[in-house]
């Protein structure tokens, strides 16, 4: 099959053909962000059934019978302290401070971890009272969405206390360092998701 | 009935969860017991079969290497086009079932189906034509098609490629599983409540659960394309220059990454109502059941157009190639792909118009569905300008892109009829509704997979199809199907509804016997197909073609036949569209000698052990058997966390070994792609 002449001229495959592979694309960190976008959806999903469902008591606790604003203020205030001190350890890993960096890691998955248990102590105690998931259209859509983003940090501080391990193992690599901007991302999104939760759920649920 | 339940000990709920002998329904005395009984024969034959074949030929190590742990886009691609073939299979055996028995249940005659089980099939028919024939094939398309087209060496993400595919097969086997343990959702194709939520046993669990590890699968695969697209197209080749195949692979993953999250929130939120209780679908406690029905479309109405995009980008690759004439409206063509891509997700009320959402909102969903219409339209008739004093060649492709554009424009048209939400009012659940989505769905997406296999075999395999054998396929499918759907759309006009096992009046029974006979005809072009592919494989010498065998444009058609697993010695450098005629036009000549190692990552076993892991979960889950789904959910964390301790993810394929593939491949005689 073959009857291909080799090229003497040599325009043409300088015309068509890159001599020099092209730089290596870094896909990872845009992918990443697609990813969370994505996941965005998700979440839109979950707000748009607490929306529908949040005054569905079915004659059971509304949202400003349950829910515990001084709580909240603490809770929020350790996830996004926690990102803070994120923010600290990507600012180490630019400057190549592996020690500093994995010092304010520690601090910020041990935030989440307090408030990951703070939510867990909250979930019980309305669970105690017989206000939990099944009680209602409401508390079921509450839970739900609280839950998952809780379930997501949960995650993330998985992610961390691997990549604490790898960090500590292997050093800055370029393949860390990478996975530590898509951790960030990750971090820094659960706290913007955050946001709208307190904001939408209890601060409103509260209100209205 | 639990009192009917003999007594079983403790150790035995522990251990199987509800997983009991009575579960196995081929052990019913039955029909229905002997009709499972007789599949899981002939599946069990076929798969020790097969088994032993591959074990007598010592494949098992070869099929590891090469294909289960491979991160290639094109041998991934050719492994979803396998599945979706085996899914048709199964997924057409519930069509012919359905026709026969109702063909059948008359008056008096009931049928040999129990309605129990007849709704069990048009829900499995549904959800496997859907999830894994479709689905699988449009997958497969792009993956083996997109990387090449835009002169990459693979996708961004390989890993996470093999993954998603790990992913997809497994849910298709839960489904497969559901047939002989067990039994099946009957609450349609998309588990609408109450009946999803009431209904007792594994069935609709199944469904859930193969469509979480599915839909898990196609997300990762949108992100991966996308992110390919974005970043590694060949030098030159800027957006407007890119094979509107590859357009419609974007938006279309574009479509993926903002649906499938829905849906997969949604068939959450369902199995917590059936799991832990809570209230999102129940029509107690506050619970919405219209809820779930506006969450599963603003997932499954996009979904149907994740499915036909890519197909129009198949068709706008074929016309093109065999009118020997660039594509008419390059941009319209991409314009009209994007707004479609928007426009698909305003819609999903149109489903319900029923629901009583009042005039103003049925008015606004109605006019943006029949806006639709309208870059569909331009598509339409820019194929017919491409072919328009074009040198058309009536070769398999083409005949399936014809009876596209006639088949498909009459199901765009009832589209447009059922969209009129007062004329919905009548047609809704009635069988026009099911002649239309099949119209468009069989006319549009399936007639397209069969086009793209005509039209990219020789490509991935060095030889091409069978013409006579692709004809009467061809032939076979567009006749069949006319003949299907023309009696349920005069019955839905009619007002007979869909998903009856049985009818009361006689005066029906004909057109069911005149739409049995076309899904017989159907058949026999499935059969076709099969034979088309065996016959082919047989000839494979008489049948070898070059490089470039349809004198086609675009870059995939400059390299080999099969092409090597790094597609392209040299990146390719792209000045215009069309890039494969651009260089033909210029008299391009490949060069042979000069090669460099080539960067490639390296195939990965994690993908199958983390799909295989989270399949034994899903069962268990199904199942309730609560330590096995605790145990291989550790199980898919462990073997995650491990992958993510592999640093050395890529190697190179070294200068040597490319320069040996470069004179031993199968290219075009380029003489006669210069002369083209």
């Amino acid at each position: 099959m073959n009857t291909t002449a080799v090229d003497n001229a040599g325009n043409a495959p300088s015309r068509f053909l890159c001599h020099e592979e092209p730089p290596a694309h870094n896909g990872t960190l845009l992918g990443f962000w697609i990813y969370l976008m994505s996941d965005c959806f998700i979440f839109a999903s979950l707000f748009a059934c607490y929306a529908v469902l949040g005054t569905s008591t079915a004659g059971g606790p509304s949202a400003a019978e349950v829910l515990d604003l001084p709580g909240l203020a603490v809770n929020t205030a350790l996830l996004l302290v926690s990102s803070v001190t994120f923010g600290f350890a990507m600012l180490e890993m630019a400057r190549r401070n592996k020690g500093a960096m994995l010092a304010w890691l520690a601090v910020a998955g041990l935030l989440a971890v307090g408030f990951v248990t703070l939510e867990i102590h909250e979930f019980a105690g309305m669970i105690a009272e017989g206000a939990g998931p099944g009680r209602s259209a409401f508390l079921s859509s509450f839970f739900t969405l609280v839950g998952t983003h809780g379930l997501h940090v949960s995650v993330g501080i998985l992610w961390l206390v691997v990549l604490m391990v790898q960090l500590g193992k292997f050093g800055l690599t370029e393949a860390n360092i990478r996975r530590l901007q898509c951790l960030s991302m990750f971090w820094h999104f659960l706290d913007l998701v955050w946001v709208g939760v307190f904001s939408y759920v209890y601060l409103a649920g509260v209100l209205r | 009935m639990p009192e009917a339940t003999p007594h079983r000990a403790h150790v035995w709920d522990v251990l199987f969860g509800r997983l009991t002998l009575d579960s196995l329904p081929f052990l019913k005395p039955d029909l229905e017991g002997r009709i499972v009984l007789a599949t899981l024969v002939v599946v069990l034959l076929l798969g020790v079969a097969i088994l032993g074949l591959v074990t007598k030929k010592r494949l098992w190590g070869y099929l590891w290497r090469e294909w289960f742990t491979s991160v290639d886009h094109k041998k991934l691609g050719i492994m979803y086009m396998i599945l979706g073939t085996v899914m048709l299979l199964r997924g057409f055996s519930d069509a012919i079932m359905m026709r026969a028995q109702q063909a059948y249940a008359f008056g008096p005659h009931m049928g040999y189906l129990p309605p129990e089980h007849y709704d069990q099939i048009f829900t499995a028919h549904g959800a496997i034509m859907i999830f894994f024939v479709a689905m699988a094939y449009i997958v497969g398309l792009m993956n083996y098609v997109m990387p090449l087209q835009i002169g990459a060496r693979d996708v961004a993400f390989p890993f996470l490629n093999n993954l998603s595919f790990w992913f997809t097969f497994w849910g298709a086997i839960l489904f497969m599983v559901s047939l002989f343990v067990g039994d099946f959702s009957t609450a349609g194709w998309l588990g609408y409540p109450p009946v999803s939520e009431l209904q007792q046993g594994p069935g609709v669990d199944y469904y859930i659960w193969g469509l979480q590890l599915s839909g898990v699968g196609t997300l990762l695969t949108g992100v991966n394309f996308v992110t390919t697209i974005l970043k590694m197209r060949a030098p030159g080749m800027s957006m407007m220059k890119m094979p509107v195949f590859s357009w419609t692979t974007l938006c279309t993953s574009g479509l993926i990454i903002a649906t499938f999250p829905v849906l997969t929130a949604t068939l959450f939120l369902l199995s917590l109502d059936r799991y832990l209780g809570t209230h999102f679908f129940t029509t107690g406690f506050g619970g919405n059941v219209m809820m779930y029905i506006n969450l599963i479309w603003v997932w499954g109405h996009p979904e149907v157009y994740i499915l036909i995009l890519p197909i129009f980008g198949v068709y706008s690759e074929i016309v093109p190639t065999f009118s020997g004439k660039p594509l008419f409206g390059y941009s319209s063509m991409v314009y009209a792909t994007a707004a479609i891509m928007i426009l698909s997700y305003l819609v999903w009320l149109h489903h319900f118009f029923t629901m009583g959402s009042g005039a103003d909102v049925n008015s606004f969903f109605s006019l943006t569905t029949m806006m639709i219409s309208i870059p569909t339209g331009v598509k339409i008739f820019n194929w017919l300008f491409t072919m328009y004093r074009g040198r058309v060649r009536f070769t398999v492709p083409m005949l399936w892109t014809m009876g596209f554009l006639f088949t498909f424009t009459i199901g765009g048209m009832t589209g447009v009829m059922l969209s009129v939400a007062p004329a919905d009012f009548l047609l809704h659940n009635s069988l026009f509704l099911i002649a239309h989505f099949h119209n468009v769905i069989i006319g549009g997406v399936v007639f397209g997979v069969f086009a793209a296999v005509n039209y990219w075999f020789p490509k991935a395999f060095g030889f091409r199809l069978d013409e006579f054998w692709g004809k009467a396929s061809f032939w076979c499918w567009l006749v069949g199907f006319w003949v299907a759907f023309t009696p349920l759309y005069i019955m839905g006009l009619m007002g007979v509804t869909r998903r009856l096992s049985h009818f009361d009046n006689p005066a029906l029974q004909p057109y069911f016997i005149v739409a049995a006979f076309g899904a017989l005809l159907i058949a026999l072009g499935i059969l076709a197909f099969i034979i088309q592919i065996g016959v082919s494989i047989m000839r494979r010498k008489a049948y070898a073609v070059g490089g470039d065998p349809w004198n086609a444009r675009t870059l995939e058609w400059s390299t080999s036949s099969p092409p090597p697993a790094y597609n392209y010695a040299f990146v390719p450098n792209v000045h215009e569209r069309d890039a494969w005629t651009d260089m033909k036009k210029h008299g391009f000549r490949r060069p042979l000698e000069g090669f460099h190692p080539i960067h490639m990552p390296k195939n990965t076993a994690a993908g199958a052990v983390i799909g295989a892991l989270s399949f034994i979960c899903c069962f268990a889950l199904v199942w309730y058997i609560w330590w096995l789904a605790v145990a291989s959910f550790v199980g898919v964390v462990a073997a995650s966390i491990t992958h993510t301790f592999n640093y050395r993810r890529d190697f190179h394929i070294g200068a040597d070994e490319v320069r040996t593939f470069e004179h031993t491949g199968n290219w075009q005689p380029e003489a006669q792609g210069a002369n083209a």
